[in-house]
């Protein structure tokens, strides 16, 4: 009797497991959902950082598992998409080794301080993805964290023999099909049937980030004589840029452009307030007397010597008051004055003289960078409490995007951003104002289910802990972003995700 | 922003599922043959089940029944927006009722009842679209019921006793949509409870309209299972002052809900046997499930269910084929006690409609063979649970549902 009940039982068993139940539609049919014109069967991305899937000022595996193509990729399993291959890092806590020395940093993660306050650290740990073992085959996500648009088509940018010398990326030596290859030769030798391109960002960003520490290139045409936070002219990345999307359309392939969006709309230049130094009325007015002499008798007397002008000479104007001030700086493009400050009529003490050079208050249309939250109003000679960074000792210029400095990266970017547009209409390529997107987010936020996504440092999760990189709900935005362009552009109906499955910023304590 | 980031990462945890008050209508080979009906039919001593005043009416002087079910029971989600889907892959859950009655005198009879009403068996793929909701669940309530059936008169008798239940519950839900640990495990909890015990009582009635026609009322009592020491485990979760789940206790409270049964049959044709159930089960009494953790870090886990009373019309037919052979029908329409936007993955129970069919086999005077089939047909429903709350902010969960139920089973009655 009981070997008949099992027996029974496991008849049934198989039988009933086989019943399953099935939609009238199911999503997983073929047919569902449509890829319209396009064929994404192979597709390959390519960029920078951004598309490496980057993030924590850092590049790690859940980073790069949500990463925008591979949230794209994964859509496009549901109208016809293949594997994607992603180089994957060897753990993540980021950083990067050659050769057993480190030479790129851990993630951020958002740890609690012994006070009880959370703030960004990096992770302890020893990283353990050495870029001296090279990975085989190839890697539909050709996203090389770092890499500028010129970049893409230098022969030898991952020749692992060329990364102490700056000469070559260590992430793309990770994976380079040969120490000659380019990024786009190796992207363009899968023969993608679909490619996205996203291109173009560290030709502004590096100088940005650097407080525009770089130089504007507009008029030089050599890529090779660039620093590496400089400026890239704008037609030098209309020819570079061009010569990747003809690469990458040779054997017909279909694909989407994805534009440069403004610095202004990343909390790494719009986190630190301008006016970050509290004063209170006694400090404020001493202050003042100490400049009084240089408001009221140098900078009227410079003026009239045709030295500077007036508008400069009022730029560079000193007034502290009770309340919130906006920090001393020095400003690249100012005049410098030292020489002159030493001679007569001033005769300043040279190192007065210096203190004043290019001295000027933070204006309110300036952007601070991130990374001057730790410097601000600190004392870096504990013997001197009068040092204050950014009321005594100027904040230096690498710490302040001034406003013509982020002139220079509007023009650039605005230049750049018609190459885009420009290239998509004519090729019939997708096209994705990233711009316009990204200061949706910085600018009221975008309403998701459960919440609202913004670019609030830590808070808003569009930005991971490095100020700069998206966190996977931000790499989920822009997936979708990027799908809604390819479903009107080639009349598909590829399904987005909801970005609110998508995680922010990590936390955890060291 | 420490502040902000607590209450973002609280908020997260105030979501802890439960299995919704899952029905399971498997007291009886006989009985679910004939569409689980039997508050007025006399046959076999599943009536300490069905009708506890039936026994009294009972031709053996003493009758024992037992049985098994296996419940397979499949659900598939889709959501069209993402193409997210999923497939439970559950394990077959086997009910079982032991029930036994004896004639002490001509008006005077006693029974014993072991079955399993409710209980609920869902096992998702561990991290799938709604894991911030359930993963995976087990609940079991074992119900022990001693009764007395008193026989008033020909035309009327009545009965009841006592019900013991002892219960457990174990499930596992992610704590949210994202948290995971550094290297991205989904931060969980498995809450478990087990040796939960309370009673209640059943309390029925028998009326002899004529000897082909009777009618049957049965009402049990809510019983309300309150685990005092669960267990909360959690798992995956990133070392942080910010996410402060430890291990801890829990309290939480599990309405098994009251249910009223009316019903009659009727006798035809020498061998035929007619007969109408109906249920309500008074489910309003589950309104919400709330998890006390007993580290006060961990804020308390409230969610809405918000049940409704729900009705069963169920019918049933039964025919004596042959001295060796009785063969069995049914059908009965289950209304969903899930009200609109309160649809859980946990019992993605939409209205049913339920097929059954079974025959008993006469091996001799004493001994019987019972089995039954049951099929629960679903329709496709768009549903969705919209009180899942991220940041204060309500994040509906939903998507598309088919289930499907298949239940095969077995017993034996001996009788004496």
């Amino acid at each position: 009797m009981k070997n008949i009940l099992k027996y029974t039982f496991a008849v049934l068993a198989v039988g009933f497991v086989s019943c399953e139940p099935e939609f009238d539609s199911p999503v997983t049919d073929d047919g569902f959902y449509s890829s319209g014109t396009a064929n994404l069967s192979k597709y390959v991305s390519v960029g920078n950082s951004l598309t490496a899937g980057y993030a924590d000022g850092a590049l790690y595996i859940t980073g790069q598992e949500n990463s925008y193509p591979n949230i794209m990729a994964e859509q496009f399993m549901f109208t016809g998409g293949g594997e994607f291959m992603q180089p994957l890092m060897n753990d993540n806590i980021g950083g990067l080794l050659l050769g057993g020395t480190q030479i790129a940093e851990n993630r951020f993660v958002l740890a609690v301080d012994a006070n009880g306050n959370p703030g960004p650290v990096r992770l302890e740990g020893t990283p353990t993805t050495d870029i001296s073992n090279k990975l085989s085959g190839s890697f539909n996500n050709m996203g090389v964290p770092g890499a500028k648009s010129f970049h893409l088509v230098a022969p030898g940018y991952g020749n692992v023999a060329g990364v102490p010398t700056g000469s070559a990326n260590p992430y793309f030596a990770r994976f380079a099909s040969s120490e000659n290859a380019t990024v786009v030769g190796d992207a363009a030798a899968q023969n993608p049937t679909f490619f996205s391109l996203w291109i173009g960002n560290n030709d502004i960003l590096s100088y940005a980030t650097s407080g525009g520490a770089g130089v504007d290139q507009t008029g030089n045409f050599d890529p090779s004589t660039y620093g590496g936070n400089d400026i890239t002219d704008p037609n030098v990345f209309a020819s570079v840029y061009s010569q990747q999307v003809d690469a990458l359309t040779a054997s017909g392939a279909k694909g989407v452009l994805v534009n440069i969006p403004e610095v202004t709309s990343i909390p790494y230049f719009t986190t630190v307030p301008t006016n970050a130094i509290p004063l209170d009325a006694a400090t404020a007015a001493q202050l003042n007397a100490q400049f009084a002499a240089y408001n009221t008798q140098i900078l009227p007397g410079l003026a009239a010597m045709g030295v500077i002008t007036p508008e400069e000479a009022a730029l560079r104007m000193i007034n502290f008051s009770a309340g919130q001030n906006f920090p001393i700086m020095t400003d690249d493009d100012l005049t410098d004055l030292t020489t002159i400050l030493q001679g007569a009529p001033f005769s300043l003490p040279p190192q007065l003289a210096a203190l004043l050079g290019q001295l000027r208050q933070v204006k309110s249309d300036d952007l601070i960078v991130l990374t001057a939250s730790s410097v601000l109003g600190t004392t870096p000679d504990p013997n001197n409490p009068q040092g204050v960074i950014g009321v005594s000792i100027p904040l230096t210029d690498q710490y302040v995007l001034a406003v013509s400095e982020q002139a220079r990266i509007t023009a650039a970017s605005t230049a750049y951003n018609a190459t885009i547009q420009a290239l998509a209409g004519a090729k019939g390529l997708a096209f994705v104002d990233a711009k316009a997107a990204l200061a949706r987010v910085a600018n009221g936020g975008v309403v998701y289910d459960g919440g609202v996504l913004t670019s609030q440092f830590v808070t808003g999760g569009a930005f991971s802990l490095d100020g700069v990189h998206p966190t996977p709900r931000g790499y989920a935005y822009t997936a979708n972003l990027i799908i809604q362009a390819i479903n009107d552009t080639y009349d598909a109906t590829i399904p987005t995700v909801h970005i609110g499955n998508y995680a922010t910023i990590t936390v955890t304590n060291n | 922003m420490k502040k902000v980031l607590l209450l973002a990462v609280f908020a997260l945890a105030s979501a802890v599922t439960y299995a919704g008050g899952y029905r399971v209508s498997l007291q009886g080979n006989k009985a679910l043959a004939m569409g689980h009906t039997g508050v007025a039919v006399v046959n076999s001593s599943e009536s300490v089940f069905f009708n506890p005043a039936a026994l009294v009416y009972l031709e053996d002087k003493f009758s024992i029944s037992a049985g098994v079910h296996g419940v397979f029971s499949n659900i598939a989600y889709q959501d069209a927006e993402t193409g997210a889907n999923a497939r439970t892959d559950s394990p077959v859950g086997t009910p079982l009722y032991l029930y036994a009655s004896y004639q002490a005198t001509d008006w005077l009879a006693f029974g014993l009842g072991v079955y399993t009403p409710y209980g609920s068996s869902v096992e998702y793929e561990d991290d799938w679209a709604g894991s911030h909701l359930l993963n995976n669940i087990d609940l079991q309530a074992i119900y022990i019921q001693p009764t007395v059936s008193f026989k008033i008169n020909d035309k009327l008798s009545v009965g009841g006793g006592p019900i013991y239940v002892t219960g457990s519950v174990n499930f596992n839900r992610n704590l949210n949509r994202t948290l995971t640990d550094l290297d991205g495990n989904r931060a969980n909890v498995t809450i478990d409870a087990s040796g939960v015990s309370s009673w209640g009582w059943v309390a029925s009635t028998m009326v002899n309209l004529t000897d082909d026609l009777h009618i049957g009322a049965t009402y049990r009592s809510e019983i309300i299972l309150d685990a005092e020491d669960g267990t909360a485990e959690f798992e995956n979760i990133p070392n942080s002052p910010l996410t402060p789940f430890e291990n801890t206790s829990i309290k939480a409270s599990l309405p098994m809900p009251a249910e009223m049964t009316v019903g009659m049959s009727y006798d035809f044709c020498e061998s035929w046997t007619f007969a109408f159930d109906y249920n309500r089960t008074f489910w309003d009494v589950y309104n919400s499930l709330d998890i006390d953790f007993a580290n006060e870090a961990i804020p308390d886990s409230k969610n809405a269910r918000n049940y409704k009373n729900s009705s069963i019309y169920r019918f049933g037919m039964q025919y004596d084929a042959t001295k060796m052979f009785t063969l069995r029908a049914g059908y009965y329409f289950d209304e969903s006690p899930v009200r609109e936007g309160y649809f859980a993955p946990e019992t993605p129970r939409n209205d049913s409609n339920n097929f059954t069919a079974g025959l008993t086999v006469n091996l001799g005077e004493h001994l019987q063979i019972d089995a039954s089939f049951l099929y629960s047909h679903f329709k496709e429903v768009d549903a969705s649970y919209n009180y899942y709350f991220e940041n204060g902010v309500a994040v509906p969960f939903k998507g598309t549902y088919k289930t499907n139920v298949f239940v095969p089973g077995l017993g034996l009655t001996y009788k004496l």
